[in-house]
């Protein structure tokens, strides 16, 4: 398949040998459209060529069948026409045997029954004459011309001819003639005429296997130019779905799949403009929030730098002015920390962070955490000691801060932290026993600035912290999860690391 | 008193600095760019300058520059003002030769109790003697190293992390407690300040800085100083 890839971009090279590798080319199947499409031809050749063949057996046989009947019952008319004229009524039995040899020996030998009477001669007395049915002696009695039928008699085809012989020459042919009272019969072989439809049939038959193998590689060959434009198409369906917008395929010819792949070609247009369009807008919005956290920073380096004057010095103004100086402390140490998450969220957007990994003691790192922040007091910390992991100690930091910080602010104590070790992870769970999350508010713990609760519209957090906490996880090839509720412990969370030693990695 | 030069182009947060820092009891010169900067340190009364506070983002030449400039004709001690937390900024101010750096926004108290630490690592040691490690000779009383008779100026950082670790030949420091003793950073320092610290002193003592002889990685610990 010869797909045409636009230059423009990076071309999805991981997604592109990913689907390779996962679709391979189904074997052909019988209901697929190659099976169906042949399965067709060589029906429809079938059905053609047998009824062809048959409607002109029919008639091939129908034609000489007539043609050796025709000339039977001219043989038989003549010959008994001729000898008629000999015989003389009443009659005796050997003139009667002679009459039938006669008319058998112009008959090419066929089997000739006389019968006057109640005595009957025949021109073979060892032959059988059941041929020669009661409704044709009926037939004969009846009417003064040849009758004749066909019978089967020992598997092959007869003629068997029947007429009452007249004493004038023409008897048996005019009303008036006299009747002579003899009823002759002929039993005439159609075994020749029998082979010759058959030899029609037997060729015919030789004939059909070619032309259905034949009709067979054309079905073949005609699916093949279907079905090659329709399979291009299928692996570039399924190219674009695992994101490889960039696949097109080729146009060929002017048919209708030449049409799909036109509109395939535009469609997969559409599709990539759009979602790089979207892509950026979405990296458009968020180089925005990252150039206003920046922008914000340096009017907020200069308040978070003398705002601790104001905080040293409130003491000598009054108490109105001292109220304001501290709240706009307060609260400009409180916006350094929201735009500090924002820059930090941003950057995990951009992807321009990285992890400073170094061997590092779990529980020593923890107890750092907790210390620092003076939350040695308030937390109950289960932390087996000897577990060396290789990890960036301040994006640990961050998480734990994050994870233990959100359970003593929207928990109930007592808080625990648990670290353990097992099956190459860590895990780290800080649970606290408070009523727990509602199953509502799950899903949304880590999204960005959302609360728990609407009616605190401010908290002490940023709102990003857990989402940074995610974020920082992830980094580490880890995850976070909020474990199922239970009934006798709060919100836990549990930070899952894998664990990576220095000897291991 | 101690005597700061502070280089900072954004008005508002200079001015705030300055004020801080002279409340805190220094005498600071606060310039605008890395050109004013540098070329008041060339002034013949520079002498009395101690530290140099370095915004990384600066118009003209940048703050990696003046870093490189003020290394290249002296041991003044540098702490970078970063304020874009941006790691690659800090891992260059610190290829640079920055002692320290710290991030804006930051309050007064921070950068004050920064600037102490660093004036304290050139400060007098408790021990006066002498060691002489294979031709690298170091002089605890006159703060002096040299190595084979020739001088190996230092600045104070690298010269404190390099007292450190001799103090105790074999032992094994970890990162954490190098950002304790040399830097005083609180548990959370950055590890990268010592390994880059470390890189820069081994250049200056290692005959072969890839295969260090004096100051030896621990893979999972930290460093080690020897045994030579």
């Amino acid at each position: 398949m010869r797909t045409r890839t636009r230059s423009r971009g990076k071309p999805a090279g991981t997604a592109a040998t990913g689907s390779a590798a996962r679709f391979r080319p189904r074997p052909p199947r019988l209901d697929g459209l190659r099976g169906r499409l042949v399965i067709t031809v060589v029906v429809v050749a079938l059905i053609s060529a047998v009824t062809a063949t048959g409607l002109a057996y029919e008639e091939s046989r129908d034609a000489v069948l007539k043609r050796a009947q025709s000339a039977a019952v001219e043989d038989f008319r003549n010959r008994v026409d001729r000898l008629a004229a000999e015989l003389d009524v009443p009659t005796d039995p050997r003139t009667m045997a002679r009459f039938a040899s006669d008319v058998s020996s112009g008959l090419r030998g066929s089997l000739v029954v006389a019968q006057y009477r109640d005595y009957t001669a025949s021109s073979d007395p060892s032959a059988d004459r059941t041929r020669i049915t009661p409704e044709l002696r009926a037939a004969v009695r009846t009417r003064s011309r040849i009758s004749l039928q066909r019978v089967q008699h020992g598997g092959k085809p007869w003629l068997v001819l029947g007429a009452p012989v007249g004493l004038d020459a023409a008897g048996p042919r005019g009303s008036g003639g006299r009747l002579s009272g003899v009823e002759i019969f002929a039993v005439v072989s159609l075994a020749e005429e029998a082979r010759d439809t058959a030899d029609l049939v037997h060729s015919v038959q030789t004939g059909l296997a070619p032309v259905l193998l034949l009709s067979a590689v054309l079905a073949l060959l005609a699916a093949r130019t279907v079905l090659r434009p329709v399979r291009r198409l299928a692996r570039a369906t399924r190219r674009l779905a695992t994101g490889e917008l960039t696949i097109r395929v080729e146009e060929k010819g002017r048919d209708e799949l030449a049409e799909l792949a036109h509109t395939f070609n535009e469609t997969a247009g559409a599709l990539e403009h759009s979602v790089g369009e979207l892509r950026a807008q979405e990296a458009l919005a968020r180089r925005f929030v990252a150039d206003v956290s920046h922008e914000l920073r340096t009017p907020l380096a200069a308040m978070t730098m003398v705002s601790s004057v104001l905080e040293e010095d409130a003491d000598q103004l009054t108490p109105d002015a001292a109220h304001a100086a501290r709240t706009v402390s307060a609260e400009t140490a409180r916006l350094a920390r929201l735009v500090d998450d924002l820059i930090e969220i941003s950057r995990f957007d951009a992807r321009a962070v990285a992890l400073t990994v170094h061997e590092v003691d779990l529980a020593e790192a923890v107890r750092g955490t907790l210390a620092a922040r003076g939350w040695a007091d308030r937390v109950e910390a289960d932390l087996p000691p000897g577990i060396r992991a290789r990890l960036d100690r301040r994006r640990l930091d961050v998480i734990v801060a994050n994870l233990v910080g959100n359970a003593l602010r929207h928990g109930a104590p007592p808080v625990t932290v648990t670290v353990r070790a097992a099956d190459g992870q860590l895990s780290l769970a800080v649970a606290d026993h408070g009523p727990g999350l509602a199953p509502e508010v799950a899903p949304y713990v880590f999204d960005r600035f959302y609360k728990a609760d609407s009616a605190r519209t401010r908290s002490e957090g940023s709102g990003l912290g857990m989402a940074i906490a995610l974020e920082n996880a992830r980094l580490h090839g880890g995850t976070i999860e909020l474990a199922p509720p239970a009934p006798d412990a709060g919100a836990v969370f549990v930070l899952r690391l894998p664990h990576r030693t220095e000897s291991a990695s | 008193m101690p005597h700061v030069l502070l280089i900072e182009d954004d008005t508002s947060v200079r001015d705030g600095m300055e004020l801080v820092l002279r409340r805190h009891g220094h005498q600071v010169d606060a310039v605008g760019t890395g050109e004013a900067g540098l070329e008041l340190l060339s002034r013949p009364r520079a002498g009395g300058i101690e530290i140099a506070v370095v915004d990384l983002m600066l118009p003209g030449i940048d703050g990696f520059e003046v870093c490189r400039r003020i290394r290249g004709r002296g041991q003044l001690p540098i702490i970078m003002l970063t304020s874009r937390g941006d790691d690659l900024d800090v891992v260059s101010g610190l290829e640079a030769g920055a002692d320290d750096y710290v991030v804006k926004p930051i309050t007064g108290r921070v950068l004050e109790a920064r600037i102490r630490a660093a004036l304290r690592r050139a400060g007098p040691v408790a021990r006066t003697d002498t060691d002489d490690f294979a031709g690298l000779v170091i002089d605890r009383a006159g703060l002096s190293v040299t190595k084979h008779g020739a001088p190996v100026p230092l600045p104070p950082t690298e010269l404190r992390l390099l007292l450190e670790l001799s103090a105790a030949p074999g032992r094994v420091f970890s990162r954490e407690q190098l950002l304790t003793s040399v830097w005083e950073h609180d548990f959370l320092g950055d590890s990268r300040l010592v390994d880059a610290a470390v890189g820069r002193l081994r250049a200056k003592l290692e005959d072969l800085p890839a295969k260090p002889r004096y100051i030896q990685t621990v893979r999972g610990f930290g460093y080690r100083f020897g045994p030579v």
